[in-house]
């Protein structure tokens, strides 16, 4: 299972086998929105918060 | 056949049309709005026939359905659509026009005058944000004392897309739920009911789907509403009032679709990939 590191709390966060670049996942420790930018390697960073113009 | 799929965001609702791209073997490329350059000369995305925009922000999907137009790349939605979804005033405008039948509505561009628009219409009614989405900052009015304070609070503290125009609406007496269809060019693919204890039922506010039957008036009102904003791939909102009218109350240009996922019988990302490369063929 691929795992990586929380920047914010250096929690290990697990990935889904089917992870896609974009992603957003939660860091189960400190609940952090961290964002996939890399796959190979796996990286993550902190996501974007959300903006007043998001939406459908 | 090369499609791009502009998104920055991945969100389920990414995943499966990624899935019917890769299950109909579709060569696709992501575009991340946040990685491209407009440059006024041209250039700037060779080899690819036809864009699925997927933009969470709608600044973002405004300029880019217009930077890709200009380069002659079909776009899915048109940025006519984007344009107009993402501002409510302009829906409303266009709805009117086309005579699909909508709450009344009513803009004023000062908190006086909103006022006054607002105690002529009655009460309650709707204050929303010309943009904006997932039922934020959605305001009901009871009474002149919350209308009051509610438009000072705007155009002090809302900056100038929140204290310059004021969208006034009527409040609809709905049935505990609203009706979202999702409009395909010129097809339903599905619609479902939103059923909330709350006056806000979008999913996003906590909605729940429930499957809905496709009635021969739903069918018709949300084909010419998305008819009416320009086309392309969108959700029309409508309510059901407590006097038996149908009124189409908004139209999304990039419809989420993960709640409707589990209740639809359709395959929404299928027929949203199929539309696409539709449109790449026709070139438009």
């Amino acid at each position: 299972m691929l795992t990586v590191e929380c920047p914010e709390c250096a929690a290990t966060v697990e990935l889904p086998a089917d992870v896609e670049v974009g992603e957003i996942l939660v860091c189960p420790d400190c609940g952090v929105e961290l964002e996939v930018v890399g796959l190979e390697p796996v990286a993550v960073d902190l996501a974007p918060e959300v903006e007043e113009d998001w939406g459908e | 056949m090369r499609v791009g799929v502009a998104c920055s965001r991945v969100r389920v609702e990414e995943k499966l049309i990624f899935q019917a791209l890769r299950g109909r073997d579709i060569s696709f490329e992501r575009i991340d709005p946040r990685r491209v350059v407009w440059d006024l000369d041209g250039g700037g995305l060779e080899g690819i026939d036809v864009v699925l925009v997927r933009c969470l922000s709608h600044t973002r999907a405004y300029y880019l359905t217009r930077w890709l137009e200009g380069l002659g790349v079909p776009v899915v939605s048109s940025h006519r659509t984007v344009a107009t979804c993402g501002d409510k005033l302009l829906t409303s405008a266009v709805l009117e026009e086309a005579g699909v039948p909508t709450p009344r509505t009513v803009a004023a561009f000062s908190p006086e005058a909103a006022l006054e628009a607002i105690e002529s219409m009655g009460y309650p009614v709707v204050l929303k944000p010309v943009h904006g989405s997932w039922g934020r900052l959605l305001a009901r009015v009871n009474d002149q004392d919350a209308a009051e304070a509610l438009l000072e609070h705007k155009s002090t503290l809302g900056g100038f897309l929140h204290g310059s125009v004021f969208y006034i609406q009527e409040y609809v007496d709905k049935p505990g739920r609203d009706i979202r269809v999702m409009v395909v060019g010129d097809e339903v693919a599905y619609a479902i009911y939103r059923q909330s204890p709350h006056w806000i039922t979008n999913t996003a506010r906590g909605g729940e789907p429930l499957p809905c039957p496709i009635t021969p008036e739903i069918d018709r009102l949300s084909r010419a509403a998305a008819r009416a904003v320009g086309g392309g791939i969108v959700a029309v909102d409508l309510v059901e009032s407590a006097d038996g009218r149908l009124l189409v109350v908004e139209v999304n240009h990039t419809p989420e679709f993960h709640g409707a996922a589990k209740v639809a019988e359709t395959d929404i990302a299928g027929r949203i990939v199929d539309y696409v490369l539709e449109v790449a063929r026709r070139g438009r």
